[in-house]
C-alpha cells in the first residue's frame, strides 16, 4: 500500500483541532412541530379509540367540574367565615356553619380529584395500547410490498413515540377543561365579589397572556434545541459505546473524544438557554403576583376604609390570587401539546389506512396435509412496479416430492420466484399454483402451514432455543424439537449452551456463530412439518465443519418434500434433481444437470468458470457467456 | 471556557480536566462524591444555595406582610383613617418589593442549581466517553453494551441531577420547615402545631410514593422494552413471521406482553393518585383545624384576623414544598444508586495503556516476530494460546488455519495489544509491543475483523475513519483495491451514501470489504486478515488478493481464513490447535506431508455426494 502513496499522514495544525470528515454519532433529526392544534378529520380518528370509554370520559369530566368548583369554594368559604362572624366577640354558630361547609368542600374535593385522576389516566393509558395493538395487527395484514419500502425503525416511532403523546395529550385535555372552567370560574367569582377590585386585579392577566405569547415561540425553539442536542449527545455514546472495538482497532480514540467534547459542550449550551428561558417566567409571575396583591391590598383597603368592602373579601382574593396564574401557564403549554398530538394523530391514521393488498377470498380453500404437494407456475408475470417486471411470462411444475434448483445471476428473479409461493406478492398475471390451487384461492394461514420456507439470513427471536425451534407451532413437544434437531445436527451444539433448549438467545441470537444459526432456522422449517419447502441457500462462507453440517441437515429437511431451492453451492446444485436457470426474469434452461451440461447453454459456461457462486459472477462474465451460448 | 467563531470548544485542556477530575473523591460514598464533584462550580453552586437561602426567607416573609396589611385594613375601621391608608401603601409597595424579590431569588436559585447540574453532566459524560474509549477488549468482553449505554445515560442523569433535585432541596426544605416553624410556634404554639400537622403525614406518604412509583417505573421499564422487542422483531423478521403464518402467534405475543405493561401502568396510577389525594385531603384537614381554632380565638379576641389569614398563607405556601419531599428522598435513592455504578465504572482500572514515557514503535524492517507466546482468557482454566513462536518478514504472508476454538483470532487480537500476553513477547523490529506508546503500535498493525462495525456516516467517512486526514484519491484506491469502488459508484450518491444503522444497509461481505478499505488507507506494517473475507465470495476475495498483493511488499501479512483456497497463496501456513502450532510449512509441503491440513483440504475439497457413497478420494 505504501507504493500507492507516499506523503505522511497529515497531522493536525493544532491539537484539539476537527478533522475535515469529523463525524461521530449518529441522530435523525425531527422535524420541529408547529402545526395545526386542531384538525377534526384527526380528531374524529382518534375519538373512534376514546369511544369505548366515553362513559368514563364523561364521569372523569364531571369530577373535573366538581374538582374545579370546591378549589373555587375554599377561598370564599374561608372569606365568608371571617366576615360572618370573626370579629371579637363574634358568632360561633356562623363560623360552625363555615366549618360544616368547608368539610363538605373538602370531601368533594378529596372525592372528585380521586376518581378524576384514576378515570383519566387509566383512560389514557387503555387507549395508549388500543392504538397500539391497532397498528400492530393492521402491520400485520398488509402486504409485504408496503414494509419493503417502509424502515423498521419509522414504523417503531409511530408505535411508540406517537402513541405516546397521544397519550399525555389524552390525560391532560381533560385537566384542560378544569383550567377552562376554573379560569372563567376565578374571572366571575372576583368580578361578583367586587367588580371594581376584580376589574383592577384582572387587569394583570392580559399582561402575562401577552408576555407568554412572545415567550412561547423562542422558547419552544430553545427547549427543542434542547432535547436535539440531548439525543445527539446520546446518540454518539450509543455508537462509542457499540463500535469501541473498532474505535480502538483504527486508533481513533482521540478525534472521537474531540468531536464527542464539541457535542456535550454544545449540548450544554443548549441546555442552560433552554433552563433561562424556563425560569424567566418565574420572576415575570410573581411580580404579576405582586402587583395584583399590592392592588388588593391598597385599592381593597381604601374601600374597606370607604365601607365598601369587607375584610374577608380581601382575605379571599389574596387565596384567589395565589393561584390566579397556573391554569394560563398550563393552557399555553396545552396548545403545544395539540399541535403535537394532531402530528401524531395523523400519522397513526396514515399506518391505519394503509391499503391491505392481499387479503383472504371470502370463499378460500383451507389447503391440507393430504394436498399432492406440487408447485406450478403458469405464464408468471410479476414486477415490484407495474412498469419493471422481474419475471416474463415464466412456467414450470415442480412435481410432488422432487427437489428442484434456481440457479441464476442476481436479479434473475429467483427471490421473487419464491416469495410468489407464499404468495407475499401478487402476479401481475399468470397464476402460482400450489397443490393444484391457485394461491389467490386458498387461505394465506393455510398456505402458510404447508409451505414452510428458510431465508438466506437466519433470522431467530430473542427468546429461548426451544421457543425459537418451536416458533408457532405450539403443539410441538419438546421431543418433537429435540428430534427435528437431532435431524438437522444441531442437538450437539444445543446441548452444550448452559441452558441446554431453554438457553435464551440474547438479541436475536447474537451470542451463536452464522453456521448455528442457520442449523437453528433448518430445525424450525423442520418442525413445521410442511409438505413444500422453500429454501434460499446462505452465501456466506462458513467454515467447513458447520458447511457439512448444513449440507447433510439440507438433505435431511428436503427427505419426502417438494423442495425449490435457491441453490448457491455446487453441491446442492448438483444434488437437485432439475435445475431452473433464471436469467434477467425468464427461464431459459431447465434439465438436470448431465443435460444441461450437456446442452452447453449458459448454466454449462457458468459451470466451467469454477465460480463458487452463481451470484457473484459479474455481470459482464456472464453477457459473454450468454453470447457463447447464443453462438453455440 | 470559551468557543470560537464556528462555535466549537477549544479548550481541549479543560476537557481533559473534566476528565481527570473524575477521580476526585476517590473511595468515597457516592452521595459524598457527587457532592464534592458539584463542588467543582464553587462559585455557581454557592449562589444556587445563597439563592435558595434567600428566596426561602422571602417566601416566608409574605404571608406575614399579609397578615399584617389585613390587620392594617381592619385597624382603618375602629382606629380611623388618619395614617392608615399611607400605612396600607407602605405595606403593598413592600409585599410587590418582596414578590419581585422573591422571584428573581427563586429564578437565580433554579437556574443556578440546573446549571451546576449540568455542567457536571459534561464533566461527566466526558469522562465517561474517554473511559468506554480506553477500557481494554477485556473489560468490553465481559460488559454488555446496553449495560453501558443505560449507565451513560441513565445512570449519569440520576447522578448529574442529583444537586438540583436533592442538595438545593435540603436546603429549601429546611429553610422553609425550620424558619417557617419557627416563625408560627413563637406567634402561636398550639395553632403553629395544627398548622404543620399536615407536615410529617405529607412528607411520609409522599417518599413512600416516590420510592414506590420509582420501584414500579423500573418494573414498567423491563415491561415496556419487552414489548418493543416483539414488536422490532416482528418486523424486522416480518418474512418469517409471513413464511410460518405467525401473524396470530405475533398477536398473542404481543398481547401478552401488552398486558403485563398495561396492568403495571394502571398499578402506578393508582399508587400515584391513592398519595396524592390523600396527601391534599390531610392538608385540607389541616386547615380546616386552623381555621376552626383560629376562628375561635379571634372570637375571643386572643387573635388578630390578620395571623389567621397569615397562617392560613403560610399553609398554602408550604404545601407544595413538603408535597415534593418525595422526590428529594427519591433523588437521594436514586444518585446513591446510578452514583455507585458510573463511579464504580470511572474507577475501572485500565490495565492496557501507556507506561509513562514510552517510545513510539519505530518500524524499520518490518519484522513481526512471537516468541513463545502464551494467553489465558481472564477466568478461564485453559491456555487459548500456548507456547507460540514464529516470525515473519516484511513482504512475507502467513496463512493461519485451525478449527474453530483453535486460537486463531486472539493470535490477531495480541498483537495491537487488545489483550496482553500472558507469557512470552512478541516484538515488531525488536522492539516489544507492551513496551511501544499505543497509539503508535496500533497505527502500525491492521486487523481486518471479520465483524467490523459501521457507523452512521458516509461510505467516505467509514473508508477514512481510522485517518480521516486521508486524501480523495487515497480512500479511493482503498475501495478499488478492496473491490468495492464499483458497487460504491453505483449508488446514487457515490462515495456520499450515509450508511450505518440509519443508512443505507450493506450485506455482510460489502461491510467486510469496506472494512478491509479502512484498513489499507493506514497503510500498516502488519496487516491481520481475521477470518474478514467469509462472506465474500471466492472470485471477489481472489481479486481483492491480487490487488492487495501488488503493494505488500513491506509489509507481513497474515491471514486467518476457514477457506482453504484463501491461503493458497500463504508463503508459510500455520495449523494450529488448541492453543499451539502443529504444523507449519507451505500449502504443498503440508500437503505433502498428509497431515491435519491434508485431512482438511480433502474435506473441503471433495463433494458431499461422494463422502456419503463412502467412495472417497478417487
Amino acid at each position: 500500500m505504501s507504493a500507492i502513496e507516499e506523503e505522511d499522514r497529515e497531522v493536525a495544525a493544532f491539537p484539539g483541532q476537527r478533522p475535515p470528515r469529523a463525524s461521530v454519532g449518529s441522530h435523525r433529526i425531527e422535524e420541529e412541530v408547529f402545526g395545526k392544534a386542531y384538525d377534526p378529520k384527526t380528531v374524529r380518528r382518534i375519538w373512534a379509540f376514546v369511544k369505548p370509554y366515553q362513559t368514563k370520559i364523561y364521569i372523569s369530566v364531571g369530577a373535573v367540574l366538581v374538582f374545579t368548583a370546591t378549589q373555587l369554594a375554599i377561598p370564599l368559604i374561608i372569606g365568608r367565615a371571617i366576615d360572618s362572624g370573626m370579629t371579637q366577640g363574634g358568632n360561633t354558630t356562623n363560623l360552625l356553619w363555615a366549618m360544616v361547609a368547608f368539610a363538605v368542600a373538602v370531601l368533594f374535593n378529596f372525592a372528585a380529584s380521586y376518581v378524576q385522576e384514576t378515570e383519566v389516566g387509566k383512560v389514557a393509558e387503555n387507549v395508549l395500547f388500543d392504538m397500539r395493538r391497532a397498528m400492530f395487527a393492521q402491520l400485520q395484514r398488509v402486504s409485504l410490498s408496503f414494509m419493503d419500502k417502509t424502515e423498521v425503525g419509522r414504523l417503531m416511532s409511530r408505535l411508540q413515540g406517537d402513541v405516546n403523546s397521544m397519550q399525555e395529550f389524552l390525560e391532560t385535555s381533560v385537566i384542560s377543561v378544569g383550567d377552562v372552567v376554573l379560569l372563567i370560574g376565578i374571572v366571575v367569582v372576583l368580578l361578583t365579589l367586587d367588580f371594581r377590585l376584580g376589574l383592577l386585579t384582572l387587569s394583570t392577566m392580559p399582561i402575562l397572556f401577552i408576555v407568554r405569547i412572545f415567550w412561547l415561540p423562542p422558547a419552544k425553539r430553545a427547549f427543542w434545541a434542547a432535547h436535539e442536542t440531548n439525543s445527539i449527545t446520546a446518540g454518539a455514546m450509543a455508537e462509542g459505546i457499540n463500535g469501541v472495538r473498532t474505535v480502538q482497532n483504527l486508533d481513533r480514540q482521540k478525534v472521537n473524544f474531540d468531536l464527542y467534547d464539541d457535542k456535550a459542550y454544545n449540548n450544554l449550551l443548549t441546555q442552560l438557554t433552554g433552563s433561562r428561558y424556563a425560569q424567566v417566567m418565574v420572576p415575570i409571575v410573581d411580580s404579576l403576583t405582586g402587583i395584583a396583591m399590592a392592588t388588593v391590598v391598597v385599592v381593597g383597603g381604601s374601600l374597606v376604609l370607604n365601607g365598601g368592602l369587607e375584610i374577608g373579601v380581601i382575605v379571599a382574593f389574596l387565596f384567589y390570587i395565589q393561584r390566579f396564574f397556573d391554569p394560563i401557564r398550563s393552557l399555553t403549554m396545552q396548545y403545544s401539546i395539540m399541535q403535537r398530538a394532531m402530528t401524531s394523530g395523523r400519522r397513526i391514521t396514515e399506518v391505519l389506512d394503509v391499503p391491505v393488498s392481499i387479503a383472504d377470498k371470502p370463499d378460500a380453500v383451507t389447503l391440507t396435509r393430504d394436498m399432492d404437494g406440487s408447485v406450478e407456475f403458469k405464464n408468471v408475470t410479476f414486477g415490484y412496479r407495474e412498469d419493471n417486471p422481474v419475471l416474463k411470462n415464466v412456467s414450470f411444475l415442480v412435481k410432488p416430492g422432487e427437489t428442484v434448483a434456481l440457479v441464476g445471476p442476481t436479479g434473475s428473479g429467483k427471490t421473487s420466484a419464491m416469495s410468489l409461493v407464499h404468495r407475499f406478492y401478487e402476479v401481475q398475471s399468470g397464476a402460482v399454483m400450489v397443490g393444484g390451487h391457485d394461491v389467490r384461492d386458498i387461505t394465506q394461514e393455510s398456505l402458510g402451514e404447508q409451505v414452510a420456507m428458510v431465508l438466506q439470513e437466519p433470522f431467530l427471536f430473542t427468546g429461548s432455543v426451544f421457543d425459537n425451534i418451536r416458533y408457532n407451532k405450539t403443539s410441538a413437544t419438546l421431543d418433537d424439537v429435540i428430534a427435528a434437531s437431532k435431524a438437522v445436527g444441531a442437538h450437539e451444539f444445543i446441548s452444550r449452551l448452559p441452558g441446554g433448549y431453554d438457553s435464551v438467545l440474547e438479541q436475536r441470537g447474537a451470542n451463536l456463530s452464522l453456521g448455528q444459526r442457520q442449523l437453528l432456522s433448518f430445525a424450525r422449517a423442520l418442525v413445521a412439518d410442511a409438505k413444500i419447502l422453500v429454501l434460499d441457500e446462505a452465501t456466506a462462507n462458513i467454515d467447513s465443519y458447520t458447511e457439512r453440517q448444513i449440507q447433510k441437515a439440507l438433505l435431511t429437511l428436503l427427505e419426502g418434500r417438494t423442495g425449490m431451492v435457491i441453490a448457491h453451492r455446487l453441491a446442492t446444485i448438483r444434488g437437485a434433481d432439475r435445475i431452473i436457470v433464471l436469467q434477467n426474469g425468464e427461464l431459459i434452461e431447465t434439465g438436470n444437470h448431465d443435460e444441461l451440461m450437456e446442452k452447453g447453454g449458459l448454466y454449462s459456461k457458468l459451470y466451467n468458470m469454477n465460480y463458487a457462486s452463481f451470484d457473484d459472477i459479474p455481470d459482464e462474465v456472464v453477457a459473454q457467456a450468454n453470447a457463447k451460448a447464443a453462438s453455440t | 471556557m470559551t468557543t470560537d467563531k464556528a462555535g466549537r470548544v477549544h479548550s481541549r485542556g479543560d476537557a481533559r480536566a473534566h476528565v481527570a477530575a473524575a477521580h476526585a473523591g476517590k473511595g468515597q460514598g457516592p452521595l459524598l462524591r457527587i457532592s464534592l464533584y458539584s463542588l467543582r462550580h464553587p462559585w455557581q453552586a454557592s449562589a444556587a444555595i445563597g439563592a435558595t437561602i434567600v428566596a426561602s426567607v422571602l417566601q416566608l416573609l409574605i404571608p406575614r406582610l399579609l397578615g399584617h396589611a389585613i390587620d392594617q385594613a381592619q385597624d382603618v375601621l375602629s382606629v380611623g383613617a388618619a395614617g392608615a391608608e399611607q400605612a396600607l401603601f407602605w405595606s403593598a409597595m413592600l409585599l410587590l418589593g418582596l414578590s419581585v424579590a422573591r422571584g428573581i431569588f427563586t429564578l437565580l436559585q433554579n437556574y443556578y442549581s440546573e446549571s451546576v447540574g449540568h455542567h457536571v453532566g459534561y464533566e461527566l459524560r466526558l469522562a465517561f466517553y474517554d473511559k468506554v474509549q480506553r477500557l481494554p477488549y477485556a473489560y468490553h468482553d465481559k460488559v454488555h453494551t446496553g449495560d453501558l449505554i443505560t449507565m451513560g445515560l441513565l445512570d449519569l442523569d440520576g447522578v448529574r441531577m442529583f444537586f438540583s433535585t436533592g442538595l438545593v432541596r435540603v436546603v429549601l426544605l429546611s429553610v422553609l420547615i425550620g424558619v417557617g416553624a419557627y416563625m408560627l410556634l413563637s406567634t402561636d404554639f398550639v395553632l403553629g402545631l395544627l398548622a404543620l400537622s399536615f407536615v410529617p403525614f405529607v412528607a411520609w406518604r409522599s417518599s413512600v410514593a416516590q420510592l414506590t412509583l420509582r420501584a414500579t417505573w423500573i418494573m414498567l421499564q423491563d415491561k415496556l422494552s419487552a414489548l418493543t422487542r416483539v414488536m422490532e422483531e416482528n418486523l424486522g423478521g416480518i418474512r418469517v413471521v409471513r413464511a410460518f403464518s405467525g401473524q396470530k402467534f405475533e398477536l398473542a405475543k404481543f398481547d401478552v406482553a401488552s398486558k403485563e405493561a398495561l396492568e403495571l401502568s394502571h398499578e402506578r396510577v393508582g399508587i400515584r393518585v391513592r398519595n396524592t389525594s390523600a396527601m391534599t385531603f390531610s392538608f385540607f384537614a389541616a386547615m380546616g383545624l386552623v381555621l376552626w381554632f383560629g376562628g375561635n380565638k379571634v372570637i375571643a379576641g386572643e387573635m388578630s384576623v390578620g395571623t389567621l389569614a397569615s397562617f392560613l398563607t403560610f399553609m398554602t405556601i408550604l404545601q407544595m414544598p413538603v408535597r415534593q419531599l418525595g422526590l428529594m428522598v427519591n433523588s437521594f435513592a436514586r444518585a446513591s444508586i446510578c452514583g455507585d455504578r458510573l463511579f464504580g465504572f470511572l474507577d475501572e482500572p485500565i490495565s492496557i495503556a501507556d507506561e509513562p514515557g514510552v517510545p513510539d514503535l519505530k518500524v524499520t524492517k518490518g519484522t513481526l516476530k512471537f516468541d513463545n507466546v502464551s494467553f489465558t482468557y481472564p477466568g478461564a482454566n485453559h491456555p487459548t494460546l500456548d507456547g507460540v513462536s514464529f516470525e515473519a518478514h516484511a513482504g512475507e504472508t502467513i496463512g493461519i488455519v485451525g478449527a474453530p476454538g483453535a486460537g486463531k483470532s486472539t493470535l490477531a487480537h495480541l498483537i495491537p495489544r487488545f489483550y496482553d500476553v500472558s507469557g512470552g513477547h512478541i516484538t515488531i523490529d525488536g522492539q516489544d509491543v507492551s513496551k511501544v506508546s499505543l497509539q503508535s503500535l496500533r497505527r502500525s498493525v491492521a486487523v481486518v475483523q471479520q465483524d467490523s462495525f459501521l457507523f452512521t456516516t458516509t461510505i467516505e467517512n467509514n473508508i477514512a475513519y481510522g485517518d480521516p486526514w486521508s486524501k480523495e484519491t487515497k480512500i479511493e484506491k482503498a475501495a478499488e483495491s478492496a473491490q468495492l469502488h464499483n458497487y460504491i459508484m453505483g449508488l446514487p450518491a457515490g462515495y456520499d451514501t450515509v450508511v450505518g444503522e440509519r443508512g443505507v444497509s450493506l450485506s455482510g461481505g460489502q461491510r467486510q470489504r469496506l472494512s478491509i478499505a479502512r484498513s489499507l488507507v493506514l497503510k500498516p506494517a502488519v496487516m491481520v486478515f481475521d477470518d474478514s473475507t467469509a462472506a465474500i465470495d471466492a472470485g471477489t476475495e481472489h481479486r481483492i488478493r491480487s490487488a492487495i498483493r501488488r503493494y505488500a511488499k513491506d509489509r507481513v501479512t497474515l491471514v486467518i481464513s476457514h477457506r482453504l483456497s484463501s491461503l493458497l497463496h500463504a508463503d508459510r501456513i500455520l495449523f494450529l490447535d488448541n492453543g499451539k502450532i502443529v504444523e507449519e510449512g507451505s500449502h504443498e509441503e503440508l500437503l505433502a506431508a498428509g497431515g491435519r491440513y491434508r485431512a482438511l483440504y480433502d474435506l473441503q475439497t471433495r463433494p458431499t455426494e461422494d463422502i456419503e457413497m463412502g467412495s472417497a478420494a478417487q
